[in-house]
């Protein structure tokens, strides 16, 4: 703890993330030093603080919600296994994975699962809803200052009534699911993590 | 239309009268300027056409173009169709056959030495001074494969191809030499930036697509102008006297025409960087400086006969980033409007002129088969050289560059004026059948900008009918789609795609600490480390300093001074610093270099009609939710595309929404911040107070609590929310991002004065030092406001004007002990 080079990781960790994300030992190793470059305390896990300090964060509108999803729920650091497990969630869906184990489960990077993270993106509360508010927090946060509350509002509304099949006026998991059926997901969601 | 049917008319009328009248002085002779030895004494109004003549009728012709384009910009129903270029092209045809009716001679053509010396300088100079540098840069590798080895295969590969089947009897009896050949195909090889641009206006391609065309066609000129002279050289020197010596000649000479023009280039644009420091005194005219020096770069170029459109074209990117930083705002839109028309009008003339020099019996020659032949070869070989090119590129490009990009580039490759240009300045001694080419030129040109113009909207249609989302989306769709690009931009950055190049980064490094020294005016620089501090560390005590240092300057005084804006587009639109947050438009490398599985996010070709069409069928209650969105929605990064446009410059729309969404995400940081510190949770619901109620609600309220409506300060509280010490403890229930409050409409957070003393050790706050207060905070509190905090500063703020007395400070507790210094932590 304190240098550097008694952070390296080790060969077994690289090959336990590797079976569960799916990266790439380079690419591991790549995200693994861009990891303790963000790690400004040198502790090992990385708090909010260190995610805020990335400029370009400040200026995307979703930025403090997509640093949240990177803690676990109630908690304020994420180790680095905590960290890969959610940038696999972006990993792109490569054909051979689709066929590979029928039994196994879900990969990170499957489509539901890259569902359920912009899910919870809007779902702060985890209750696996997204209420009227919770909606209109997010919308806001994406839309200009231009717009008035009322409008929002209605905008919201329409947004919910689309979704929404069996009328609690909230959008479950399920149904957010059907509503996006159309969108490529897997292309939406994927970055191409550089080796 | 028949308003537009009489204007028209009109117009026509006065251009067919100004070409014949235009003629009519040569055959009149006025002897009044002669002498006055005429017998009826003084004449009070003469007529003095000769004295004029030259200038009025270069005035006159420019009139006439711009009226032209005039005509044709006001039927936009044609325009969608037939781009611009073609439809002057076709006016030209028009002109010219009146002066030709009227003259059976053609008086005015386009002579290389004005194309080159008046028309080409401008419309270089804008695309030098308007090219995404970044982008550019980023792409430069595939620009240049593109650019020499695609030309020089172009080149190649017609010159030969033509003369085995000259070989072959397929054109008749010609009798052109290998050489000759080789030098025909060398000029008309070059794919030309004007013809690309005017094109490419319409069709909004992918912006590495763009790049790459548009990238080619500038640096081909190097290549160009090379082959051009090696083989007229080698023309002039005949057949049995080329051997190795000349032949390695001519590849050294392709170096050093091609670096010395940009060596040139770029020394002048240093110079111009430089010049730029000093002339403050001179605003009015330091746009000026622009042109001139510019245009001396492409001279001095071109009398050491190196490119002078690459001598340019550098002169603009290497000076782009220094004056655009240095002057004053207005200079700046001056020097961007201005090139712009020069540019546009440059551009509408060789169109025009291209069509009139069209209408000339003298220059026509015709043999089919050289004709139909070198059409065809250009586009199989470009097809073939660009799939082949793009094939070799892919293999090593983090994002390939798909089939349907790969043919909208080869389609793309138009030849234009320079290939004309460079065609009539062969030298008919030496080239037996020059009127054959220069007719084949001109073939060749109307051919690549009428047709290939007119069919490239319908062809890129059709390739990517399959991709482009027709269906219509629901609201929720929309707003996911976009909430996708934010997403996906912020996992970018968090992982830090952006690729650590060392070459790159040793190249920032050493603009950063010389160039940027240099020839940046210390204002600017001192003016853009300030920001530099803010955004790159984060750093609560640097953002407490800065508060403090607009505190005492006097909060209006700094907020109504330009330089506490954060002026986003001057320090990052232009910065290639990798520590500088990439924000602005033309930082898309990132773009491109990591999200090739997500290319398809946003259509790369945007086709207006499609989009318009799609809007006029939705129901009206529905149209304006849908609308509202479609207007308001932040545009994540990808979608600031710097669309490089001959008509179009951008006053930095896109700025205000960065602003925007900066200061929302600061004010919530602070929020939470302080929330932490106060250990609750802040307010999930929106809360909605407009200031006037505020205002009451302190005048009535007994909690003690104050806001400060001091909207301006957002900025300055953004500095500080960013980033805290971590030693605070940060209570279960923090929520970041919870409680997005619609700014406009929030009361507004006062300055973060909870910030402990022991973080500040700036001299210069000492003044405004009191109150590090907390507040009880009591769940009603929250309900009813945000975070309160009491605005005790006694500096000259407004707000403390505006805010009722001070009679709650005496409650308060005084400030807590400060515990040893911890600045250390911090950083």
């Amino acid at each position: 703890m304190g240098s550097r080079a008694s952070t390296l990781l080790r060969e077994e960790e690289i090959e336990e993330i590797k079976k569960e994300t799916g990266f790439s030992h380079s690419q591991i190793t790549r995200l693994y030093s861009r990891f303790t470059s963000l790690d400004k305390g040198e502790n090992g896990t990385l708090s909010r603080e260190d995610f805020q300090r990335i400029p370009e964060l400040a200026i995307n509108p979703l930025g403090d919600r997509i640093i949240n999803a990177f803690f676990p729920e109630g908690e304020d650091q994420v180790n680095f296994r905590g960290f890969m497990r959610t940038l696999a969630h972006f990993r792109p869906i490569e054909d051979n994975e689709k066929n590979k184990n029928p039994t196994a489960s879900e990969p990170l990077n499957s489509r539901s699962n890259k569902l359920l993270f912009a899910f919870r993106l809007y779902d702060l509360d985890r209750d696996d809803k997204i209420s009227r508010d919770e909606l209109l927090q997010v919308l806001r946060m994406m839309v200009g200052v231009n717009i008035s509350d009322e409008q929002l509002g209605s905008i919201a509304d329409r947004t919910i009534q689309e979704a929404d099949t069996n009328g609690d006026s909230c959008i479950s998991f399920q149904e957010f699911i059907k509503v996006l059926e159309k969108v490529d997901v897997e292309q939406k969601m994927s970055i191409r993590f550089l080796h | 239309m028949g308003r537009g049917g009489s204007v028209r008319f009109w117009i026509f009328g006065s251009m067919l009268l100004i070409g014949v009248w235009g003629q009519e002085p040569k055959s009149e002779r006025h002897d009044e300027h002669g002498g006055g030895s005429n017998v009826s004494g003084i004449s009070i109004v003469s007529l003095e056409w000769e004295y004029v003549e030259p200038p009025y009728l270069v005035a006159l012709w420019i009139l006439v173009c711009f009226l032209c384009k005039l005509v044709i910009e006001a039927n936009h129903h044609v325009t969608e169709f037939i781009p611009e270029s073609a439809l002057l092209i076709c006016s030209g045809f028009i002109l010219g056959g009146m002066i030709w009716g009227a003259d059976k001679v053609q008086t005015f053509r386009l002579t290389p030495y004005d194309f080159f010396h008046y028309f080409l300088p401008p419309i270089i100079l804008d695309t030098g001074y308007s090219m995404p540098n970044k982008l550019f840069f980023t792409n430069l590798g595939g620009i240049l494969i593109h650019a020499i080895i695609g030309t020089c295969w172009n080149a190649a590969s017609l010159g030969l191809s033509l003369w085995g089947c000259q070989i072959g009897g397929a054109m008749g009896d010609l009798n052109v030499g290998l050489l000759q050949y080789l030098l025909f195909g060398s000029l008309i090889a070059a794919v030309d930036p004007v013809a690309v641009l005017a094109v490419f206006e319409q069709v909004h391609v992918n912006e590495v697509l763009f790049i790459m065309v548009f990238g080619e066609s500038l640096l081909n000129d190097g290549v160009t102008v090379v082959l051009f002279n090696v083989f007229n050289a080698f023309v002039t020197l005949g057949g049995p006297r080329i051997n190795a010596a000349e032949i390695i000649k001519g590849i050294i000479s392709f170096f050093v025409v091609a670096f010395g023009g940009s060596l040139v280039g770029f020394v002048f644009g240093l110079l111009f960087a430089l010049l730029s420091r000093c002339t403050k005194n001179i605003q009015i005219i330091e746009p000026g400086f622009l042109f001139i020096l510019g245009y001396l770069a492409y001279l001095t170029a071109e009398m050491l006969s190196l490119s002078a459109i690459l001598s340019i074209v550098f002169f603009g990117v290497c000076c782009q980033k220094y004056i655009n930083a240095n002057m004053d705002e207005n200079s700046v839109r001056t020097m961007k409007c201005a090139v712009k028309v020069f540019a546009n009008g440059a551009e509408t003339m060789i169109f025009v002129f291209l069509g009139i020099s069209a209408i000339d019996k003298s220059i026509w020659v015709w043999n089919t088969g050289f004709v139909l032949l070198t059409l065809l070869f250009i586009l199989i070989y470009r097809f073939m050289g660009v799939f082949f090119l793009t094939w070799f590129m892919n293999l090593t490009r983090l994002v390939p560059i798909d089939y349907t990009d790969q043919v909208i580039m080869s389609y793309g490759g138009l030849r234009g004026a320079v290939a004309y240009g460079l065609a009539v300045m062969l030298d008919e001694a030496k080239i037996e059948e020059k009127k054959l080419m220069v007719s084949t030129t001109l073939i060749v040109v109307y051919f690549t900008v009428i047709l290939q113009g007119v069919t490239m909207k319908p062809l890129v249609k059709w390739l990517k009918v399959k991709r482009a989302a027709s269906a219509e989306k629901t609201l929720i769709e929309k707003v996911q789609n976009r909430a996708f690009e934010h997403i996906l931009v912020a996992i970018e950055d968090i992982s830090g795609q952006k690729g650590n190049n060392y070459l790159r980064n040793k190249w920032f490094k050493f603009e950063e600490n010389w160039m940027s020294r240099i020839l940046l005016r210390p204002s600017v620089r001192e003016r853009q480390d300030k920001v530099f501090n803010v955004f790159h560390q984060l750093n609560l005590k640097d953002a407490m300093s800065y508060v403090v240092e607009g505190e005492r300057r006097g909060s209006l005084e700094f907020i109504r001074n330009e330089s506490a804006f954060v002026d986003f587009k001057k320090k990052f639109g232009e910065d290639m610093t990798m520590s500088m947050p990439d924000i602005m438009a033309d930082m898309s490398d990132d773009r491109s270099a990591a999200s090739s599985t997500r290319k398809e996010s946003v259509p790369s070709v945007s086709l207006e009609v499609h989009e318009q069409a799609m809007r006029g069928t939705r129901a009206a209650e529905g149209l304006d939710s849908h609308h509202l969105l479609q207007q308001h929605l932040y545009k994540g990064r990808k979608q600031h595309r710097h669309r490089y446009s001959r008509s179009h410059f951008d006053i930095n729309k896109d700025e205000n929404e960065i602003q925007e969404i900066f200061q929302r995400t600061m004010k919530s940081r602070l929020e939470s911040f302080k929330s932490g510190k106060m250990g609750v949770a802040p307010p999930k619901t929106i809360t909605k107070h407009t200031r006037k109620e505020q205002q009451q609600k302190l005048q009535n309220k007994k909690s003690k609590s104050r806001l400060s409506g001091d909207e301006d300060f957002e900025f300055s509280e953004g500095d500080s929310a960013s980033g805290y010490d971590t030693s605070f403890p940060v209570r279960g229930g923090y929520r970041p991002g919870a409680g997005i409050e619609n700014p406009a409409f929030m009361p507004d957070v006062d300055l973060p004065l909870q910030i402990p003393p022991w973080l500040e050790d700036v001299d210069s706050v000492a003044p405004s030092q009191r109150a590090q207060v907390r507040l009880p905070w009591t769940p009603s509190n929250l309900r009813r406001l945000s975070p309160l905090r009491i605005s005790t500063r006694s500096s000259d703020s407004f707000n403390l004007a505006e805010a009722p007395g001070d009679h709650q400070d005496d409650q308060l507790p005084p400030p807590p002990t400060p515990p040893p210094h911890r600045d250390g932590d911090v950083v």
